[in-house]
């Protein structure tokens, strides 16, 4: 099967190499699509040379995405050492789960997004405000997914593991969360997701610092070249952690045929 | 774990404590002092507040006139990444070349949050209706393709083969062959879509917007009026809720109706 793929590469390359051939014919060649719109290759090095060397905005790009970066990680840490932990012991008793249950509902249908003034008003613009609403729009996914990853185990396991009287520290240890971890880094996968995207949104509506900072200024600046800057930089780092969490997975679930793929 | 599934009752009474214990809570600080009521208005004034809003103006409208101008937003960008992303998931379900050129350039925007498309669509639709309109697209986009084209490619080959030994011209294998049997994956990927939609206009008019429910909570956090923006979260949150429970009943309408004819 080495043709097809090779040949996919290729067409890929080929998509690739013809954007960037388009994007110079239409900005910098013709000039058909105006600089005020969208920065011509040039431009948008410029403007990276500029906010490597100078910055912009207040800081390097470096500094801006380490800034990001920081928030996110920490948001995405707290929302999972809460979310999933609340969620496998919403899975592992009915009672819980009948008594979380019906705030879960209510609070659940607010976008992430939307918690954004309310947390502006408490947090004020700095770093604590930011981490909230990452918290808030990661921790759903968490919870879902590990409820669901306990509620999905099946029967007989559980049996046999309690038939041979295992303790309940053991249980959870090595029965539950084994069993649900697949389903677990599936709802950490959506959780980095919405970081991102609540950390950006958080970021554009007012921030000191970090990537969303950085298209804030660009966009008041009508600056075409740096806002490309800054949404690349977003795809980045949005692709590298991804990359981090799949290698994570890979590796907590080497044991489990299904998910090696 | 306790896999007796509990009674009526006591689901009833535990999930009773639970929002009790919750609103409880939420009263108990804001009363009390602990959080000023400034910033923590109990529920009472909330509830107070959203009925206010129903009649009375602030920042510029009533409640349901922000809550209109959202929703005609709100549809035009959910309709054109249907009307886009649908037929594009199709043909590139259909034609291996398409599949193969679009899917890279696809795969790389996917990691960019639909929000950070802000700029540049306020540079190009500018931020009365036509840029909040492509941040909703580039957020209900998405599912809308990928579920189009997953439901094509995965339809039985039998049917296929049984089409192109008939000489079925493309236009139509894709139009009687492919539709048809794609419709449950595109519904279920119409039903994302329309969540991630509500979600990045909700993104969209905290940034951009001059009217709307996201434009009402800004003006009032500027003002530090904490009970209306409690009344913009709930309002979005139920009119959400609302969204997705009808087009459940669509799918699941729709699901009946063709076990029927089946």
């Amino acid at each position: 099967m080495k043709t097809p793929s090779n040949r996919k590469g290729l067409i890929g390359l080929a998509t690739l190499a013809g954007l960037i051939i388009l994007w110079f014919l239409l900005t910098s060649v013709t000039g058909w699509v105006s600089g005020g719109r969208f920065p011509s290759p040039a431009e948008f090095w410029m403007s990276l040379k500029q906010i490597s060397g100078r910055g912009y905005a207040g800081a390097t790009l470096a500094s801006h995405a380490l800034h990001s970066l920081k928030l996110v990680a920490m948001g995405f840490v707290v929302a999972v050492l809460t979310g999933v932990p609340l969620g496998l012991w919403m899975g592992w008793s009915r009672r819980a789960e009948a008594f979380i249950n019906p705030v879960f509902l209510i609070i659940r249908p607010i976008p992430p997004l939307a918690w954004i003034p309310l947390a502006i008003l408490w947090l004020g613009l700095g770093d604590a405000a930011k981490i909230m609403v990452i918290w808030f729009s990661a921790f759903v996914p968490s919870v879902i997914n590990a409820f669901t990853g306990v509620r999905n185990i099946e029967r007989p396991v559980l049996e046999a593991a309690r038939m041979l009287g295992t303790p309940r520290w053991r249980m959870v240890r090595e029965v539950i969360l084994p069993a649900a971890s697949p389903m677990i880094f599936t709802g950490l996968r959506l959780s980095l997701q919405a970081s991102w995207t609540t950390l950006v949104a958080a970021e554009l509506v007012g921030a000191l610092m970090g990537v969303g900072f950085v298209l804030n200024m660009a966009q008041q600046d009508i600056y075409p070249g740096m806002i490309l800057v800054g949404m690349i930089t977003v795809g980045l780092l949005g692709w590298a952690t991804t990359l981090l969490l799949t290698r994570a997975e890979r590796r907590a679930l080497a044991w489990n045929v299904a998910a090696r793929d | 774990m306790n896999d007796r599934p509990l009674s009526f009752a006591e689901t009833f009474f535990l999930g009773l404590a639970g929002l009790v214990g919750f609103i409880g809570l939420w009263t108990f600080l804001s009363v009390s002092g602990i959080v000023p009521r400034q910033f923590l208005p109990n529920p009472l004034d909330v509830a107070t507040r959203f009925i206010q809003l129903l009649s009375a103006p602030f920042a510029g409208a009533t409640l349901p006139m922000h809550l209109a101008s959202s929703f005609e937003r709100y549809a035009y960008g959910v309709l054109l990444a249907a009307f886009v992303g649908v037929p594009l998931g199709l043909l590139m379900g259909w034609f291996r070349l398409l599949d193969d050129i679009v899917t890279p350039i696809f795969d790389g925007l996917r990691f960019i949050a639909p929000i950070a498309w802000v700029p540049f669509a306020a540079l190009w639709f500018g931020t009365g209706i036509g840029g909040p309109v492509m941040i909703i697209f580039a957020g209900a986009f998405p599912p809308c393709l990928i579920n189009a084209y997953r439901g094509a490619r995965f339809v039985e080959p039998r049917l296929i083969e049984a089409g192109r030994m008939l000489g079925t011209p493309n236009s139509r294998m894709i139009l009687e062959v492919l539709l048809p049997a794609a419709v449950p994956s595109i519904i279920a990927g119409l039903r994302v879509s329309a969540g991630l939609g509500w979600q990045s206009l909700v993104g969209a008019e905290l940034i951009v917007a001059a009217a709307g429910v996201g434009f009402m909570m800004v003006q009032a956090q500027g003002s530090v009026q904490t009970q209306t923006v409690m009344v913009g979260m709930i309002a979005i949150g139920l009119v959400g809720m609302l969204i997705d429970v009808l087009l459940r009943q669509g799918e699941a309408w729709l699901r009946r109706r063709r076990g029927l004819e089946a």
